[in-house]
């Protein structure tokens, strides 16, 4: 059998979903916000809500999702992606509304807007990309940074008594009554992109059936941000980031009346 | 032997170098160029061992620019 042979339109199994436009990502080579950008289009697709959904664009290196994901999207100032939301929700109730944002996004200069929304459970999804650094700045120091982790701003390493503890957003959100559904998730291997899908079509669905919010972390990698090869990145991330923030559901109501 | 036979299509001039489809083939069929880059600069995922692949998708799956489209066709 030769290449030409297999390379036929009704052989296809795998290509980009068609929602993830051709414009090249601006993301560094590697970083996990692609994936999660193609899991969202795939997602948006299989749900048939390509007209029906609004993304709201948070300050970060995702900055510019608006530009990939060819859905409506709204950018919001910095950390207020839960409020937009919110009001894009109440407004157009028949629309698929989720926020995406990093972690110096949602869990520093919004912790404020993201409890509260996620406490009023509004039926909308907050995709979190935690990182544990500050990517497009440089690689600061994040609320979510590990201890004893290197970043520009802690060059020694987080120091508990200088810096405190690292902030675990979705442990925090699992305990308030308006979350449906609190997941951590990754999207360093084939069988964790799988099961990363699967989370964010259930959130999806869940905030289309109204039953309240719903938050989906993303342990990912910033190779640049660490210093590290993207490969070497994902090797850190599974020996540092997954002891601190294990992956799986804190809370599932999606059983629930 | 293989069920299937697969084969990748790079869009090598999206393609950034990052090296993660080369890791996660489980078939070492795919590795980045030495001699070459494209239009931005980069080395890019090219098929190595053609006859290898079985189409399991592993390199687009993981691929966090979409860069490849995988095919499958049943051995007869
Ligand atoms: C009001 C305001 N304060 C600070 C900044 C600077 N700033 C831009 S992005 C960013 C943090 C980004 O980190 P994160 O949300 O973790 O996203 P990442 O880039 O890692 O994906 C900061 C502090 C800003 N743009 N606006
Ligand atoms: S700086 Fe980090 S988070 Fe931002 S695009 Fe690069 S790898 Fe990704």
């Amino acid at each position: 059998m030769t290449r030409e042979e297999i390379i036929q339109p009704e052989n296809l199994v795998y290509k980009k979903p068609t929602l993830l436009n051709d414009e090249p990502m601006h993301y560094c080579p590697g970083c996990s916000h692609g994936v999660v950008h193609k899991l969202v289009a795939e997602v948006i697709e299989e749900m048939g809500m390509e007209e029906k959904t609004i993304g709201v664009s948070p300050v970060g290196c995702a900055v510019f999702a608006y530009k990939y994901i060819d859905i409506d999207w709204q950018e919001a100032a910095h950390g207020r992606a839960p409020a937009v939301a919110t009001a894009l929700k109440r407004l157009m109730p028949d629309r698929l509304v989720f926020t995406y944002q990093g972690d110096g996004d949602m869990a520093c200069i919004g912790t404020g807007e993201t409890i509260h929304a996620l406490n009023r459970g509004e039926n909308i999804v907050i995709i979190f990309i935690n990182n544990a650094i500050y990517g497009m700045t440089g690689g600061q120091m994040a609320p979510t940074t590990l201890i004893g982790q290197k970043t520009a701003t802690c060059p020694y390493g987080r120091d508990v008594k200088l810096h405190g503890y690292p902030l675990k957003m979705t442990e925090i959100a699992a305990t308030l009554a308006g979350t449906c559904y609190v997941t951590r998730q990754t999207v360093y291997s084939v069988g964790a992109i799988n099961k990363a899908k699967k989370a964010i079509k259930k959130a999806f669905q869940l905030s289309m059936e109204g039953k309240g919010s719903s938050l989906v972390e993303i342990v990912s990698t910033c190779n640049s941000g660490w210093k590290l090869t993207p490969e070497k990145a994902n090797q850190w991330m599974e020996e540092n980031m997954f002891p601190f923030y294990p992956l799986g559901d804190l809370k599932d109501n999606s059983t629930k009346e | 032997m293989a069920k299937f036979k697969g084969a990748t299509v790079v869009d090598t001039n999206r393609c950034k170098g990052c090296n993660l489809c080369v890791v996660a083939c489980p078939l070492h069929v795919l590795a980045l160029t030495t001699k070459n880059v494209n239009a931005k600069g980069y080395p890019y995922a090219q098929t190595v061992l053609e006859d290898t692949c079985n189409g399991c998708s592993s390199c687009a799956i993981v691929c966090p620019d979409g860069c490849i489209s995988v095919y499958r066709k049943k051995v007869e």
